[in-house]
């Protein structure tokens, strides 16, 4: 019995990561219909740029990680400029490759000066008990975080003037451009809270589990299948694929062996795009 | 469409290089030769589904391991000789496209891109626990099964000649599709596929045949590869990264086009090898190619050849 309840609370909690870790991909994907193939490798970026501030600092993951969001956004914001704002209205085939080429980069350089070697953060918050099991307090505070950032972006996308004209892009680009938005800044904007949520997450996500920088990469295909799981265009939907994501795995690796759980996770993923390409959540 | 002559120059040239390894009977010149025809291959495979058709297959090294793991499992098990096995291995990458391509082709853009993805992690995570494929330690070859070629040496020669047949088919028939009706039908669906359905184009059976095509020429590279490597393994066999390699090799030679494909192989086999054995950029040579693939996805679509043909009117007979 407690086996399941750990299982089902490390479920939501991670699931809530996640979820956090795929919204980035899904705003892009949303906003801009980019598919994001740089997603992990800034994943892995904001893994370091925690790891580095915690480690030269001695600042927390969970203070330092207002920061993370801060240069992501900027760091998000150039690489649109330098990636993306010559092909945005080219085929996708274009748009892919220019994103993987930003992750070959960044992936590239970050393996020459981090190496590969496996890194980790100890906070070291000590555990809590709850039903009788031990949760770790990272993992509940990441879970708490997740669920911060992504009811934040919400706020920003429906209550403020940007956020509203992000949505307006997202639907009709040259009627917003019509309507006096700004539409270059406004992607440049999306591509860069995009990418910073994906730091952010991996900010968070490195504080519970070690990484390197190929780490990423892991979580990018997770956030394929939450995205796909959860419908494009919604932060509700990424929270809720995330979810089912994390459960699935905590759950049934009670059953069944760990290996099989990818198999499993992408037979989902081609399943649903053939069957409801909108995600469970979307619209018809 | 007026015919081009570029088969005469690309099938000279591919002889050539396949024929200096075993002039000077340099076995460092045959291995590099031997990573060349397999990328030609590979990239010319990629560009029928990739370049005619426009439907990027970002997941393609699968087929290569469903070939791969087909023939060696045939070889290990059965002690099939290679011609045998490297058919079945392309047989099977062809009936696995048909297969999923009856699902994934319903998808279009980037959501097909992600789905191919899908389908070779999927692929990749089955075979890993799957124990008569040998897991995630793959299987080995015992030495005893290189016998019958004359031994170890000999059996590489033969992987070798193989390789270069198999290169040399590759392209012909790339060239002959892209010659064709059924070539013509691919571009159609590439420029515009509802354009093309409405003129009458079967765009579903074109669109499954082109698949296969470009899933059964991977299959013979990784029964050829996996057979001199001697052992196979689901992270070598599924890599992703040789997925984009491939995906780098069509679009710097020129998407869509028969040259370029063999331009691309051979340019980023000498690139790479170059990086590697450089000190100094040896642990560079990823980011290296990132920025020049950024530099061509921004500056010239069209690769080398499009950049060559833009530039000299009178080579657009040659480079096709």
């Amino acid at each position: 019995m407690e086996a399941w309840i750990s299982a089902v609370l490390s479920g939501i909690l991670l699931g809530l990561a996640y979820g956090l870790a795929a919204i980035g991909l899904n705003l892009i994907w949303g906003v801009m219909n980019v598919i994001n193939l740089s997603h992990g490798a800034f994943i892995a970026l904001g893994m370091f740029a925690s790891y580095f501030i915690f480690k030269f600092a001695g600042i927390s993951p969970f203070i330092s990680v207002f920061l993370v969001l801060a240069v992501g956004v900027v760091l998000g914001m150039i690489a649109y400029f330098l990636a993306l704002h010559r092909v945005i209205l080219a085929p996708e085939l274009s748009t892919l490759l220019a994103t993987y080429s930003l992750s070959l980069i960044i992936i590239g350089l970050g393996t020459f000066f981090f190496t590969t070697n496996p890194r980790a953060i100890d906070v070291g918050l000590g555990s809590v008990k709850v039903f009788g099991a031990y949760i770790p307090k990272e993992k509940i505070l990441v879970g708490i975080y997740s669920l911060i950032f992504t009811l934040l972006l919400y706020l920003f996308l429906y209550k403020t003037w940007t956020g509203k004209a992000i949505r307006a892009v997202s639907m009709n680009i040259t009627a917003a451009k019509f309507m006096g938005v700004n539409t270059t800044f406004i992607l440049s904007l999306a591509f860069g809270i995009g990418i910073a949520l994906a730091m952010v997450a991996g900010a968070l996500i490195a504080s519970v589990f070690p990484f390197t920088i190929l780490t990423g990469g892991v979580y990018e295909l997770k956030s394929f299948v939450i995205c796909v799981l959860g419908g494009l265009g919604s932060p509700l939907g990424a929270l809720v694929g995330g979810l089912i994501m994390g459960l699935l795995e905590n759950v049934l690796t009670l059953k069944i062996q760990v290996g099989y759980v990818p198999f499993l996770e992408f037979l989902i993923l081609v399943i649903i795009l053939l069957v409801k390409p909108t995600g469970i959540m979307g619209k018809e | 469409m007026k015919k081009g002559y570029s088969l005469f120059w690309l099938i000279p040239l591919l002889v050539a290089i396949s024929a200096y390894p075993v002039v000077t009977r340099s076995v460092i010149a045959r291995e590099s030769v031997f990573l060349i025809l397999m990328y030609v291959t590979l990239a010319a495979s990629l560009n029928i589904i990739l370049g005619y058709t426009g439907y990027v297959s970002f997941g393609h090294i699968v087929f290569y391991g469903i070939g791969g793991y087909t023939a060696f499992y045939l070889m290990y098990k059965f002690g099939v000789h290679l011609i045998p096995a490297m058919l079945a291995g392309g047989v099977a990458s062809a009936l696995v496209a048909l297969a999923v391509g009856e699902a994934v082709l319903r998808l279009r853009g980037a959501i097909f891109a992600i789905a191919t993805i899908g389908v070779n992690e999927a692929i990749k995570s089955l075979v890993t626990n799957l124990a008569f494929l040998g897991g995630a330690t793959g299987l080995f070859f015992n030495f005893k099964i290189y016998r019958s070629y004359g031994g170890a040496a000999k059996a590489i020669w033969f992987a070798y000649y193989l390789m270069a047949a198999v290169t040399i088919v590759t392209v012909v028939v790339s060239y002959f599709i892209k010659n064709s009706k059924f070539g013509l039908g691919l571009f159609s669906i590439r420029e515009d596929e509802d354009a093309a359905a409405v003129l009458g184009v079967d765009t579903k059976r074109f669109k499954s045949l082109a698949y296969a095509f470009s899933a059964f020429f991977p299959g013979l590279v990784g029964a050829i590869f996996f057979f001199k490597a001697g052992n196979i393994e689901p992270d070598d066999a599924f890599h992703l990264i040789k997925s984009i390699e491939m995906i780098f090799m069509v679009m710097l030679g020129g998407y869509g086009t028969v040259s370029g494909p063999v331009i691309g192989a051979v340019i980023y086999e000498r690139l790479k090898g170059i990086l590697l054995v450089n000190p100094l950029f040896k642990n560079l040579h990823m980011a290296i190619a990132g920025f020049v693939l950024l530099l061509i996805v921004l500056f010239a679509p069209g690769g080398i050849v499009g950049l060559l043909r833009e530039r000299f009117k009178k080579l657009r007979g040659v480079l096709e």
